[in-house]
Parts: C-alpha cells; structure tokens; sequence
C-alpha cells in the first residue's frame, strides 16, 4: 500500500472575498514509502499547501489524503495522529526555536507525543546526533546560536519525532553552498538509517536531481511526475513554467547544439563526465 | 486559519468610496458614530441599515465580507444582547421562569444594543475596506494638524499608526507561520484547561515577540539608511485634494443625519 494518497485534493484561500485564490486543484498523488521524492514549482505554485494538507493542517476544500489508508481528516484525533507521523519542516524552521536551552526544544515535539523521559532523551540526542549538532552545547540558547545551527536544531527538533514521512519545504534556503551540501547529506543518510521518505520541496535542480522522483507543480496543478531523466527530458516545459534545468543537463543540451553527440538524459554531473569520457575514448576528438 | 481574519483589512478598489479623500471618509465615519448614538427609533435603524447597504454596494464590498468583519465581535455582540435582555427592570414582563424576567423593555433595548454595535463596526469596516492604511494616516494626519502649534506630534504619531498598521498582517501571517510549525510539532492549542492552554500558548508567542522586536529594528535601519529625520520639511508625493465626490458625500452625509433627527422628532 502506498504510504500517502491524495485523492482529488482542492485548496482555495479568502473563499467569498476579492483575493480569492485556488492555491491547489484537484491533485491526485501517491506516495511511496521508502523514497525521496521532490516537489518542484514556481513561487505561488501550490507547494507549500499542498504540503500543509498532508499532516492536516489545512483543510482540504474538496478532497482527502490517505495516510495508510486511513482519511486523515476523519476526526480531530486522526488529525493529531497524522502530525506525528508526518512531520513537517516548514520554511526557515528556525524561527520556531523558543525554548531555553537546545535540548528541551528537540524534546517540545517528542514531550507533545507523553512519550517517557527516557525515550525523550534518547530521541534528542539521536536527532541531535542525524543533523550534526554536537551534545555538548545542548545548554546553549537556541537564539545564541548562528543561522545555520538554529536550522539544524529545527530540523532535529521534527527528527525526534521520528515520522515516517519527513517533508521540508526549502530546506537550504539562505544556506551557504556548503551549508547545503552538508544538510541534504545528512538529510539522506537519515532516511537511509531511518528508513523513513523524504518529501523535499524545493526549486533548486541540483537538489531535485539527488531524489528519485520528481513532481513538478504548475498553477496549482501536477504538471510533471516520474523520475529524473523522464522530468528533465521535457526541458521545453520545465523551462516554460520558468523552471531551470541542472547545470549539467543544459551543459549537455549546449554540447548537442554543438554537434557532440551526448546521450540524452544526462543530468547528473557524474554522468555528463562518464558521457564526455566515453565520446573522448571512442571517438579519440581531442577536448 | 488566522487569515480569514478581516479585520481593520483594506480591500482595493477603484469605486467612488475608494477614491474619495481620506479625511471626507474619516469626517463621516465619525460623524456617523456620533450619529449613530442619536437613533432612538425602528425607523431610524432603518435608515442606517439602509444608507450603509448603499455604500456597500457601491464600494463593491461582498456582504459576506462585512459578516465575516464582525465574526471576532461575536461575543462581545452576544454577550451585550444577553445582559440587556436579562438584566433589564421593568413591568411589562414578557416570561418569567424563577428569577429570570424577560421584559419588553429589555427584549426592546437588547435587539436595538445589538444592533447599535454591529452598525457600528459594520461603519468603521466600511473606511478600513475602502481606504488603504497609508490613505488613512495621511488624513489623519491632515486633520490633526492644527495640533502641531499645541506641540503635539502629530507627525510622529502618525507615522506610529502607520507603521502600526503596516505590521498587523505581516504578524498575523508570521502568527500563522508560527502556529502551523509548532502544530506540526504536535502542540495542542484546543484542548486542555485554561493554565494548560495558556502555557501551550508560550511557543507561539516567544518566537512572535523575537521576530516583532527583530522587524522592528530591520526596519529602524532600513529608515535610517536612508537618512530619515522625522517630519520637519518633509513633502509629500501625493498631496490630498477634495474633489466634487467629496462635497456630495458631505450633502449625503448630512442628510443621513437630518434624517436620523427628523425620525427621532417623529419617533418612528
């Protein structure tokens, strides 16, 4: 069974004044367990409330979503449930941090689940542990901290939850290139220890590109679905909705134009290397 | 969702209620209130309800919207309505059941208190749907002026406000923000007694005030970098000019009041 259903999903904001807005329209989707999945789409495109719908909350104006199979809006306590399990990382989580110390805002989601002490404790230093933040500033106050820590802790402080579905919406937003490289690391190797999904929002390619499929949203709607080198083969459509291609995939598309034969569906930098690599040993054309 | 919350929201427009002065808008709404203390009659409730329909339609604002506007109000609505009906002495005794007495009275002056408050709010809506906040402050600050020579800063005040006013929706959005991180986090802000729900109101409300003072002080800098010096010698871009529109809505304003007077005379 697939971990999350999406059944005809609709979302319209400020219904019945002048701002009204259909954010999401009638999305059918269903996800995996065991994935990383990325969701891609222009600014307004509907991510961030699509995202909001699958652990409740927001409330679908039409629709619902299936977690297990189960409706999570059945009641208000499948609702709760559902927050559980599916954790959300919203943008710039860092602006959440309220408690004293680091330690007791990793624990504020476990505490809400009445888990015992124990088990909170080896939660948050687990979750501390995944995003790299070290165990002996645990008494620090999480405003003392700098940006890119104070996003770490947020990150671990959903973590601890341990939900089967991790979603984060622009999680290295505003992160220096190392930074980044250092989170999505630590963001699969958590999936792969953990063997939770990932659901990554995001409009960087070079981060879509890691996960093994792609959902492109256009107004509202899915505009694209599959795997990488099914979505980045519609590079006119990705490029119409105002979305950019991989560095490598357009470097692969000039090549062409060029006249070097470059196998289609190359995005990956790795590939594009083994590509030119392979025409360069058949072809012996000096580069 | 906090979002749906309108109140004190400018809704755009390019109606005649749109375009008219700030300060023509700001004189009526307070004449209006003033004129809304003096209606003692039906007939008078009437032709408020009426006059305030009017300018509705013609401001193209949705009656849901005005509804929705006094939604927040509801208590305070309820709870005026419930304590003139019960607690209104008199001998025309409409039902009595142990030591509760319903009079006519009270039933009269319930449903004309109600509907006194929510004529009210439904009229000062009217201004903040129609005039965009900034609109609002400039004619404020017009209309203050003549304070200055009493060395009231009028300037300052104003910009109070505005600033003020600026803000409501960024921190309602970040309330929102806020709210829909730490529910996904599993906080429970429904249930529970009235300390538990109290204390789970702290991790809304700590990151909230540490954005505020944080906005704040961003857009301190933002003014002084580019060397802003308060209101001396200050121009300004668009200057406030009263217009034909305004006198005509100064006649039909003065009607509306003559005609609250004349059916209080009359008492319909």
């Amino acid at each position: 069974m697939s971990l999350i259903e999406i059944r005809g999903l609709t979302h319209v904001y400020s219904r019945g004044t002048p701002f009204e807005k259909t954010a999401i329209d009638n999305i059918n989707l269903t996800i995996e367990a065991g994935g990383a999945v990325a969701l891609i789409g222009h600014t307004g495109s509907g991510k961030s409330t699509l995202i909001s719908h699958l652990n409740a909350l927001l409330k679908p104006d039409s629709g619902t979503v299936l977690l297990d199979g189960e409706d999570i809006f059945a009641s208000k306590a499948a609702m709760r449930a559902a927050r559980f399990r599916v954790g959300v990382v919203f943008q710039y989580p860092e602006y959440q941090l309220f408690e004293e110390t680091v330690a007791a805002d990793i624990a504020y989601g476990p505490k809400n689940l009445k888990l015992p002490q124990e088990e909170i404790g080896r939660r948050v230093r687990e979750a501390a542990a995944f995003v790299g933040f070290p165990e002996d500033r645990f008494d620090r106050s999480p405003l003392e901290l700098s940006g890119g820590q104070k996003r770490r802790v947020a990150i671990a402080g959903v973590l601890a939850m341990e939900p089967e579905l991790l979603v984060l919406d622009e999680p290295t937003a505003g992160l220096d290139p190392a930074g980044r490289e250092d989170l999505l690391e630590k963001l699969f190797a958590w999936k792969n220890a953990s063997g939770g999904t990932i659901l990554l929002v995001t409009h960087d390619m070079s981060i879509a590109n890691r996960c093994d499929r792609l959902i492109v949203m256009e107004e509202g709607r899915i505009a694209l679905d599959g795997t990488p080198e099914a979505v980045f083969a519609h590079s006119d459509k990705l490029l119409s909705i105002g979305l950019d291609l991989p560095a490598a995939a357009r470097i692969a598309g000039l090549l062409r134009e060029q006249g070097v034969a470059v196998p289609q569906g190359v995005y990956a930098i790795e590939q594009l290397a083994a590509a030119i690599l392979a025409l360069r040993g058949k072809g012996g054309a000096p580069c | 969702m906090l979002k749906d919350i309108t109140l004190g929201q400018y809704f755009p427009g390019d109606t005649v209620v749109h375009r008219l002065d700030p300060r023509t808008k700001l004189i009526l709404t307070v004449v209006y209130i003033a004129a809304l203390f003096l209606v003692n009659t039906w007939g008078g409730y009437a032709l408020v309800i009426a006059a305030l329909a009017a300018v509705t339609a013609v401001a193209h604002i949705k009656p849901r919207a005005m509804l929705r506007g006094l939604k927040p109000l509801v208590f305070i609505i309820v709870f005026t309505g419930l304590l003139n009906l019960f607690f209104t002495r008199g001998d025309d005794v409409l039902f009595q059941w142990r030591f509760i007495h319903i009079t006519y009275t009270g039933l009269n002056r319930a449903v004309s208190m109600v509907l006194r408050v929510m004529l009210l709010v439904s009229g000062t809506f009217l201004l903040t749907y129609t005039t965009s906040p900034l609109a609002i402050t400039d004619g404020l600050e017009r209309l203050l002026s003549p304070l200055n020579k009493l060395h009231v800063p009028v300037y300052e005040l104003s910009l109070m406000m505005c600033i003020a006013l600026r803000f409501i929706p960024t921190l309602i959005e970040e309330t929102d923000r806020i709210m829909s991180a730490q529910k996904a986090r599993g906080a429970d802000l429904e249930t529970g007694t009235l300390p538990e729900r109290a204390k789970a109101l702290l991790p809304l409300l700590i990151p909230l005030f540490i954005s505020a003072f944080r906005r704040a002080d961003e857009l301190a800098l933002a003014m002084e970098c580019r060397c802003y010096n308060g209101g001396q010698g200050r121009t300004r871009m668009k200057e406030l000019r009263m217009a034909g529109r305004d006198a005509v809505a100064f006649i039909l304003g003065g009607l509306l009041v003559a005609g609250i007077l004349v059916l209080r005379r009359l008492g319909i």
